[in-house]
């Protein structure tokens, strides 16, 4: 099986490809060019011709907003989440927010913040903030009481709050990773002038479909990708969690 | 220099300690042992100000540190932490050298100086909890608070525990209240026992251990003096069992 798994997840993605080049080779339809032209369009759009125009903005502010994030969630969850009275308090307001579609809060963002960089960042972060802290709170409340007494009998409570949480934390921070790139392409998709999702919805309007096309397979392999980092990530920080748990 | 004045614990309306009160000398070991249930931990927990008492307090004599090892090694130990990070835990504010001098120290009197660089997960229950006390045995506390160290190992690995606290009770010239519900154990290791009754529990009887130092594992069980006082707390439990006991 160790040595079939790598070569299934190589080769059926390929076979995928495959099947579709050959469905899409003969097409004369215009909204399903042939995988070729697709490629093609590809490679002359994002290597490395738009790169420094559309792929790094959207980069920029999908990191900016992540994050803003990750930090400001990790900093109202832990007193959260040590504090009976504070999380009472605090748990209708966050449910409230946590529950308005985060698209419907873009006129609004545009009004107050403007259509600019900052309005994007802004939205990215506010998506991605309640899985973080939802996760933080909750890996905070489930420290283990024995660990919890023994942090603070020598004092070092605060040392320990964190790497006890941090399986949780990661938990929330993957959720919001994948929020992270669906908001950064909404949000270039109105009253924007560049970003990757400015740039499939522009080529879509302007009929250029292979470009459209070639937008959403980047957004595909960047989401991919992003996952994939994130995942060596995780297993460096927790090694000792994977391990401790094997 | 510990004293436990008229010590009570309610939780809500449930008396947990209905009123305890001893003294412990300088450098004296003294076993506290009871029914289950009768609210040794919590009384532990009083003792070690993890809780505040409903009543009574904990007098210390002058500004004694205190350090306390659970039942619930695996718990009690970080384990993103090395055996080495982990012993040096409460040491933060101390300068670098003599943080690893104690760590040193501590490791080597447990006997576990082969293991510092491993993780607590890949050690044994009993090394575990060998981790736990150089911990505590690095803090250089005048006082250790055992809660039932030994209650969650195998039966030789507790008789090398055993003899293990003893000693390092001496190089450390370290005071000790240990919290057990074995009778055998706490008359074999301690100068006096407190015996205490059932939830709401009350003080029954301090009785002085006046067996021959060191001890050993064979020759002090054999004494008949072992046998008389071993019987003499059995009975007293017991009773006090039967009595709750519909």
């Amino acid at each position: 099986m160790r040595r079939v798994a790598p070569a299934l997840e190589v080769l059926v993605p390929l076979a995928l490809l495959g099947l579709w080049a050959a469905w899409s080779a003969s097409s004369d339809t215009f909204y399903y060019p042939p995988l070729t032209d697709i490629l093609e369009t590809f490679n002359e759009t994002w290597v490395f011709e738009r790169v420094g125009s559309d792929v790094v903005p959207s980069l920029l502010r999908l990191t900016a907003g992540y994050l803003i994030a990750v930090v400001l969630a990790v900093a109202i969850g832990i007193p959260l989440g040590l504090n009976r009275t504070a999380r009472r308090a605090a748990a209708p307001i966050v449910e409230f927010l946590r529950a308005i579609p985060p698209p419907a809060l873009l006129p609004l963002a545009i009004v107050v913040i403007g259509v600019g960089n900052s309005m994007k960042v802004a939205l990215i972060a506010f998506v991605c903030l309640w899985p973080v802290l939802l996760n933080t709170i909750d890996g905070i409340r489930g420290i283990d009481p024995t660990l919890r007494d023994t942090a603070r009998v020598y004092g070092v409570s605060r040392l320990a709050t964190l790497p006890a949480a941090a399986p949780q934390i990661f938990a929330g921070m993957r959720t919001s990773l994948s929020l992270a790139v669906i908001m950064m392409v909404i949000s270039e998709m109105v009253a924007s002038t560049n970003g990757i999702g400015f740039f499939v919805l522009q080529s879509q309007r302007s009929f250029a479909i292979p470009e459209m096309w070639s937008g959403i397979l980047l957004l595909g392999i960047l989401g991919y990708a992003l996952n994939l980092l994130f995942a060596a990530v995780e297993r460096r920080v927790l090694a000792w969690h994977r391990e401790a748990h094997a | 220099m510990l004293e436990v004045r008229h010590l009570s614990k309610s939780y809500g309306d449930t008396p947990a300690i209905g009123d305890v009160d001893f003294a412990v000398a300088e450098r004296e070991f003294v076993s506290v042992v009871g029914p289950s249930g009768c609210g040794k931990t919590t009384l532990l927990k009083c003792i070690a100000g993890l809780l505040a008492p409903t009543s009574g307090e904990v007098k210390l004599e002058g500004d004694r540190v205190m350090a306390l090892v659970f039942q619930e090694y695996s718990r009690s130990l970080m384990p993103w932490l090395s055996v080495r990070k982990n012993v040096a835990l409460p040491l933060r504010r101390r300068s670098k050298e003599e943080r690893a001098r104690l760590v040193e120290e501590a490791v080597e009197a447990v006997g576990l100086r082969a293991h510092l660089d491993r993780y607590p997960w890949q050690l044994s229950g009993g090394m575990q909890q060998r981790v736990a006390i150089a911990r505590a045995l690095a803090y250089q506390p005048q006082i250790l608070l055992m809660d039932e160290p030994f209650a969650s190992v195998d039966a030789q690995t507790r008789a090398d525990l055993e003899d293990l606290i003893l000693e390092v009770r001496e190089r450390y010239d370290v005071t000790i209240v240990f919290v057990t519900h074995d009778i055998d154990e706490s008359v074999y290791l301690s100068d006096r026992i407190v015996v205490l009754g059932p939830s709401p529990t009350t003080v029954k009887e301090i009785l002085g251990v006046d067996l021959p130092r060191p001890r050993d594992q064979v020759e002090t069980k054999e004494l008949p003096e072992f046998a008389r006082l071993r019987a003499h707390v059995y009975r007293l439990i017991k009773r006090e069992e039967a009595r709750v006991a519909p």
